[in-house]
C-alpha cells in the first residue's frame, strides 16, 4: 500500500513546485473545451430538438389514413406522455357565394403539444401581411373555426362570420397566422382552417373513402418519448407511420446533424490539441523524475513497485485535473448559455451529467495514453545513475511508446464523431500527418544543419541547436504543425459551414411559391411583377404522369409492397419538367448531363428516389401523361440540395420532348415582408394560383442557423485555448535545457542580445516548419473532412499556405522568446549552482 | 571494532573486468579485478580520477554490469539475480551515501529515511526513522523537506536513510565531496560511530587520503587495476 502514499506525496510536491504546469493546464483546458461543448450542445440539441418541435406541434407523430387504434394513446398514458389528436382532410368551405377548398384540422383539447397557435383579431385582409399577432387561447370551442389569412382572403370573411362546412355552419372567431404543422411542404400550404374536434362527426364530412390523415401527438421526456417510440414502432401497421422531428423536416435534419458533428469535431480538436500538449510536456516531466528512480531503484524498489507508483500517480493526476476541467466546462457553458439567451429564444434545458463522465473518462485516458508510456520508460532507469549523472539519459521517444495513447483517441474520436467515417478520417489523417510531418522534419533538419557552417553568429547556433536536439525538435515541430492543422482545419471547415448554410438560406431566399399558373397566365403575370418594380422569377414547367413501366416491365404498387413511401410514388402522380441547365443546387452523382441540343430522349432522377424505385442508370421509364405514354432513358442520377427552398424536381427532360403535352408552371421568388399587399393583390389578380408563404418556416430555420454559428465560434475559442496550451508546452519542454544553456553561454561571456538572436532563429526554423506542416495538412484533411463527411463544397484556399506559415512562425517566435525571458535574466551562477 | 567474524566475506569478487566501446575503440576501465572484503573490514578505495574506482563501486552494488567476471554478495552470485532480484538485495543488504547525497526533493527528511523501509515493506518504519534522525542529531529537521536542508544535514538525512534497514554493507562514494572540510569532518565521525555501532562493514571511495587512512585498509586503485 505505501506505494501508493508516496505517489501521493510526489504529486503533492511537484504539484506546488509547479512541476506539472504544463500537463495540468494542458488537461484543464481540453477537458473544459470538451466539457463545455459537451454540456452545451447537450443542451442546446435539446432545446433545438424542442424548437424544432414546434414545428412539429408534438415530440412525436403517428399518422394512419384508417382511425389509430387506441393502443397507442394508452401506452403513451402510461409511459406519462401528453396526447392531443388531429384530424385533417381537404374539404370546401364556403360562405353563400364563394367557396375554396382548405386543409382541415379538427382539433382536439391540448393542441398543439410543443408551440403555439398565433392569431390576430384584425379583420381587414387588405392591411399589411404581418399584423400584429398574440397566442391564442387553446383551441376553437365547439361551434366556432379559426382560419387563415388565405380563407378570410378568397372568401372575403371577417370575424364573427359564419361558413358552411359540410353539415354544419360554423363561426370564424379568429384569423390564424401561424401554427406548428409538420407538413410545411408546399403541396400542403393551401388554405387552412382549424376546428374543434368535438364538431367533426356532425359536419358528416368523414366518409368511406374520404382522404383523411388522423394524427397522434405525443410529447414528454425525452426518454420517455423515446421508449414510446420504440414500443409504436413495433407494433406499427402498414397503414401507420411515426414521425419525429427528424424525419419530418430535411432541411433542419441536415444542419441539425451538421451541427452537432462539427461541435463534437471541435470539442475533439481540443482533446488532439491537449495530446500534444501532454506528449510535448511529459519529456520534461521525464527529464525531472530521472533521479528519483534511480534512487529508488540503488535503494531496492523493484519495477513493479515504480509502475504502480506512477500509475496511481498519474491516475490520480488525471482525476484532479479532469475534475477541475469539468468544473470550469461547466461554468463556461453556464456563461455561453447566459450570454445566448438573447440569442436563442428559448430557455436552455439542464444539461444532463454524460458531459462530465465524458470528461473525466477522456481526461484520464489522455494523461495515461501520452504520458505514461514515456514516463513508463523510468522504471528502467539504470541506478548507477546515481553514481554518474551521465548515463540514463532517456532516448527520444518511440512512436510505439504512443501507441495505446493514438489507438486510445481514435477510439474516442469515432465514438464521440457518432460517425465511423468522420471519426477514421480524422483518426487516418492524423496518423498520416504525423509520419509525413516526422520523416519531412527529419529531412529538413538534416538539410539546414548541412548550411550551419556556411551561416554566421546567431544562426550556426540556432541551427547546431535544432540539429544536436534533432528528436526533440522535430516532436516539437510535429505537435506544434498538429495542433495548428488543428486549428486551421476546423476554421477553413467552420467558416464553409457557417457561409455554406447562409448561402443555402440567404435573406433573399425564395419564401413564396406560385403553383398552378397556366400557359395562357404567363404574360399577365410578368406584366404583374413588372407593375411592382420586380423581375419575373424564373417559372418552371410541370407536367403531371404516373410512372408505368420501367424497362418495357409494367409497375404497380403491390411491386413494392414492402416499401411504403416508394408504393405512395408509384400509385400517386410525378411532377415532370424539362430544362436545358442543371439548377445550381443540384450536383450530379452519376452519369452525364446532358448537352444542349440534344435530341435524344433523355431523363435525369433524383439519386434518393431512384433508390426507392431501384432504378439504375440506363433504365428507360414510362410515364403515363394524360393518357399518352412518353418513354425516356435516364442519363444522369442528380442529388439535390433540398434545404434551399427552391422548386426542384425529381424528374427533369431536356426541352422538346414534353412540350406538347398539357403543363403548367411554377415558381419559388422572394417579397419582402413589407410587400404583403402585393400578395393579395396577386391572390386576387390570379384567383387559380395556389400562392404558397413559406417566409415563416424560412425565418425558423434562418434563426436556428444563426443559433448554431453562434454556438460554434464560442466553441472554437476553447479550441483556440487548447492551441496555446501546445504552444506554452513546447517551449517549456526545453526550458531547463536553455536555462542551463544561457547559465553556461553566459558564463563564457556571451551577451543577452546573442543568446536571444540565436535562439531566435531556433524558434522561427522551429514555428516556420509546422507552420508548413500545418498548411500542407490542412488543405488535404480539410478537403476530405469537408467533402466526404460534412458535405460541403470545399474550395481550396491558396491563403492557406501564407496564414499558416506565417501564424507559426510568428506564433512560435513570439511565444518563445517571451517564455525564454526568464532564462536570460536568471544569474547564470545561479543556475549553475542549482545543476550542480 | 565491535565485529565478531573476520573470516567470513561479505565481498568477493573474480577477474571483475569492464570495458566500454568508445565507436572505434574499446576502451578497459576495470581489468581482472580479484577482491575480498570480510564481515566488519572498513576498506577505503583510493585513486586518482578516471581510476576506475566509482566504477568498482557501482559493480559491487551491482547497479552496473560488468563485461566479465563476479561479484558474491554475500555469497550470492549478483550477475546471476535479474535487475529486480538484484534491486530486492540492495535493499535488503546495502546501504549508500553519494557525494550528492540523491534525496528525493518530493519528500520530507523523516519520509526519505523511511523510503528504503518502506519499499521493503518492513513494519514500524517511522519509529526506525525518528530514532536515526534522532541519531544523526535531526530530531527537529523531520518534516523539513531536503531543500530546506543545508548539505550536512542533506548528507545526515543521507546517512539515517542508509543505516534505516541495518545493511550489511555500506557504500559510500565520496561521501564528503560535496560539502565543506569542517563539515566533511563532522559527516565521517557521523558515518564511522554508526559503523561501529552497527557493525556493518564500510567500503568507501574517496581521494583524500586523511579520510582513507581511518579505514582498516586501503585499496589504492590506477587504470583499472588494483595496486595492493
Amino acid at each position: 500500500m505505501n506505494h501508493y502514499l508516496l505517489s501521493l506525496r510526489m504529486l503533492r510536491r511537484d504539484w506546488r513546485a509547479g512541476e506539472l504546469n504544463v500537463l495540468v493546464l494542458a488537461l484543464v483546458i481540453a477537458i473544459s473545451g470538451l466539457t463545455t461543448v459537451g454540456f452545451f450542445a447537450d443542451r442546446v440539441g435539446m432545446a433545438l430538438a424542442r424548437e424544432s418541435n414546434q414545428l412539429l406541434g408534438a415530440d412525436l407523430l403517428i399518422m394512419s389514413s384508417k382511425p389509430l387504434p387506441p393502443h397507442f394513446a394508452e401506452e403513451a398514458g402510461k409511459l406519462g406522455l401528453t396526447i392531443s389528436s388531429m384530424t385533417k382532410f381537404p374539404s370546401m368551405i364556403s360562405n353563400g357565394d364563394g367557396n375554396l377548398l382548405t386543409e382541415i384540422k379538427a382539433v382536439t383539447e391540448g393542441y398543439p403539444l410543443r408551440g403555439n397557435i398565433h392569431v390576430t383579431s384584425q379583420s381587414s385582409t387588405l392591411a399589411s401581411a404581418y399584423p400584429e399577432m398574440r397566442l391564442a387561447e387553446g383551441i376553437p370551442t365547439p361551434g366556432t373555426i379559426w382560419v387563415d389569412d388565405k380563407v378570410m382572403t378568397r372568401l372575403d370573411l371577417k370575424t364573427g362570420d359564419m361558413v358552411d362546412i359540410g353539415a354544419i355552419q360554423l363561426k370564424v372567431t379568429e384569423q390564424i397566422t401561424r401554427e406548428p404543422d409538420h407538413s410545411v411542404g408546399f403541396i400542403n400550404m393551401g388554405a387552412r382552417a382549424l376546428i374543434n374536434a368535438q364538431d367533426l362527426a356532425e359536419t358528416e364530412l368523414i366518409q368511406e373513402g374520404s382522404r383523411v390523415s388522423y394524427q397522434l401527438l405525443v410529447a414528454g421526456e425525452m426518454k420517455a418519448v423515446q421508449q414510446f417510440r420504440e414500443l409504436a414502432q413495433a407494433r406499427l401497421a402498414k397503414n401507420q407511420k411515426i414521425e419525429g422531428i427528424r424525419d419530418a423536416r430535411p432541411e433542419i435534419k441536415a444542419a441539425l446533424e451538421r451541427a452537432e458533428k462539427f461541435l463534437s469535431l471541435a470539442a475533439l480538436v481540443s482533446v488532439v490539441l491537449a495530446a500534444a500538449a501532454i506528449a510535448l510536456a511529459v519529456r520534461r516531466f521525464t527529464l525531472r523524475h530521472l533521479d528519483g528512480c534511480a534512487i529508488m531503484r540503488s535503494l531496492g524498489a523493484s519495477q513493479k513497485q515504480l509502475l504502480n507508483m506512477y500509475l496511481s500517480y498519474f491516475v490520480l493526476l488525471g482525476l484532479i485535473a479532469s475534475s477541475i476541467g469539468c468544473l470550469i466546462g461547466f461554468a463556461a457553458q453556464q456563461i455561453l448559455a447566459h450570454w445566448l439567451t438573447d440569442i436563442v429564444e428559448t430557455a436552455l434545458p439542464w444539461p444532463t451529467w454524460w458531459p462530465a463522465v465524458h470528461g473525466m473518462l477522456v481526461g484520464l485516458v489522455l494523461l495515461v495514453g501520452f504520458a505514461l508510456p514515456p514516463v513508463l520508460n523510468l522504471r528502467s532507469v539504470p541506478a548507477l545513475r546515481v553514481l554518474r549523472r551521465d548515463v540514463g539519459l532517456p532516448n527520444a521517444h518511440s512512436l510505439w511508446g504512443y501507441f495505446f495513447g493514438l489507438t486510445a483517441l481514435s477510439l474516442l474520436f469515432i465514438w464521440k464523431a457518432h460517425d465511423v467515417k468522420l471519426g477514421l478520417y480524422i483518426v487516418t489523417g492524423f496518423i498520416c500527418a504525423i509520419a509525413v510531418f516526422g520523416g519531412l522534419g527529419w529531412i529538413l533538419i538534416k538539410l539546414l544543419s548541412k548550411l550551419r557552417h556556411q551561416a554566421g553568429g546567431a544562426w550556426r547556433y540556432g541551427l547546431a541547436s535544432i540539429h544536436r536536439r534533432a528528436a526533440s525538435s522535430i516532436l516539437q515541430a510535429v505537435a506544434l504543425g498538429l495542433g495548428l492543422m488543428a486549428l486551421l482545419v476546423l476554421t477553413l471547415i467552420q467558416d464553409d459551414l457557417i457561409k455554406d448554410w447562409h448561402a443555402s438560406l440567404p435573406p433573399d431566399a425564395p419564401n413564396h411559391f406560385l403553383v398552378n399558373v397556366q400557359t395562357d397566365q404567363l404574360q399577365p403575370l410578368e406584366e404583374f411583377f413588372q407593375q411592382y418594380g420586380m423581375s419575373q422569377p424564373p417559372l418552371y414547367p410541370m407536367i403531371r404522369g404516373r410512372l408505368i413501366k420501367i424497362n418495357g416491365k409494367n409497375v404497380s404498387p403491390q411491386d413494392y409492397a414492402e416499401n411504403v413511401q416508394a408504393e405512395r410514388l408509384v400509385r400517386r402522380d410525378f411532377n415532370l419538367s424539362w430544362t436545358d441547365k442543371l439548377a445550381r443546387d443540384n450536383t450530379i452523382v452519376q452519369g452525364k448531363w446532358w448537352k444542349e441540343d440534344t435530341q435524344a430522349a433523355e431523363m435525369s432522377i433524383e439519386a434518393d428516389i431512384a433508390k426507392t424505385l431501384r432504378i439504375k442508370l440506363g433504365d428507360e421509364l414510362t410515364y403515363d401523361i394524360a393518357g399518352h405514354h412518353f418513354s425516356a432513358k435516364i442519363t444522369s442520377l442528380r442529388k439535390v440540395d433540398w434545404d434551399s427552398f427552391r422548386v426542384n424536381f425529381f424528374v427533369v427532360v431536356p426541352p422538346g420532348l414534353l412540350e406538347e403535352y398539357p403543363a403548367s408552371y411554377i415558381t419559388s421568388f422572394y417579397v419582402p415582408p413589407k410587400e404583403g399587399a402585393m400578395m393579395h393583390e396577386l391572390v386576387r389578380a390570379f384567383p387559380n394560383i395556389l400562392v404558397v408563404d413559406v417566409a415563416m418556416v424560412i425565418g425558423q430555420v434562418q434563426q436556428m442557423i444563426q443559433q448554431v454559428s453562434e454556438a460554434i465560434k464560442f466553441v472554437f475559442i476553447f479550441t483556440m485555448l487548447a492551441g496555446f496550451a501546445v504552444l506554452y508546452a513546447a517551449i517549456a519542454a526545453t526550458q531547463d535545457e536553455r536555462i542551463y544553456e544561457a547559465a553556461i553561454f553566459r558564463t563564457l561571456g556571451a551577451k543577452r542580445e546573442q543568446l536571444s538572436r540565436a535562439w531566435a532563429t531556433e524558434f522561427a526554423i522551429l514555428g516556420g516548419l509546422s507552420g508548413l506542416f500545418a498548411s500542407a495538412g490542412a488543405s488535404g484533411l480539410g478537403y476530405v473532412i469537408g467533402k466526404y463527411a460534412l458535405h460541403l463544397d470545399y474550395a481550396f484556399n491558396p491563403w492557406i499556405w501564407l496564414t499558416g506559415t506565417s501564424i507559426g512562425l510568428i506564433g512560435v517566435l513570439t511565444a518563445g522568446l517571451l517564455g525564454t525571458r526568464a532564462a536570460l535574466s536568471t544569474p547564470p551562477l545561479l543556475t549553475l549552482r542549482k545543476i550542480a | 571494532m565491535a565485529n565478531n567474524d573476520l573470516e567470513q566475506p561479505i565481498v568477493r569478487t573474480h577477474a571483475l573486468t569492464k570495458q566500454v566501446n568508445t565507436g572505434d575503440q574499446q576502451l578497459t576501465i576495470l581489468q581482472n579485478i580479484d577482491l575480498t572484503i570480510h564481515t566488519g573490514e572498513a576498506v577505503a578505495i583510493i585513486g586518482a580520477s578516471g581510476s576506475g574506482k566509482s566504477t568498482l563501486l557501482g559493480l559491487l552494488a551491482g547497479l552496473d554490469l560488468p563485461t566479465s567476471g563476479k561479484v558474491h554478495l554475500d555469497d550470492i552470485d549478483i550477475f546471476a539475480l535479474d535487475e529486480d532480484q538484484r534491486a530486492a538485495l540492495r535493499g535488503k543488504i546495502l546501504g549508500f551515501v553519494f557525494q550528492s547525497f540523491q534525496l528525493l526533493p518530493a519528500l520530507t527528511a523523516l519520509e526519505n529515511v523511511m523510503l528504503p523501509l518502506e519499499l521493503m515493506s518492513v513494519p514500524n518504519a517511522e519509529i526506525t526513522a525518528r530514532r536515526l534522525l534522532d541519531r544523526v542529531g535531526l530530531a527537529l529537521r523531520l518534516h523539513h523537506h531536503p531543500k530546506q536542508l543545508s548539505g550536512g544535514e542533506q548528507q545526515r538525512v543521507a546517512i539515517a536513510r542508509a543505516f534505516a534497514t541495518a545493511p550489511k554493507l555500506l557504500l559510500a562514494d565520496e561521501p564528503t565531496g560535496n560539502l565543506d572540510s569542517a563539515t566533511g569532518v563532522q559527516i565521517i565521525e557521523l558515518m564511522f560511530e554508526l559503523n561501529r555501532e552497527h557493525g556493518t562493514t564500510l567500503v568507501l571511495v574517496t581521494h583524500d587520503e586523511t579520510l582513507s587512512r581511518r579505514c582498516s585498509r586501503q585499496l589504492r586503485m590506477a587504470d583499472g587495476k588494483l595496486m595492493q
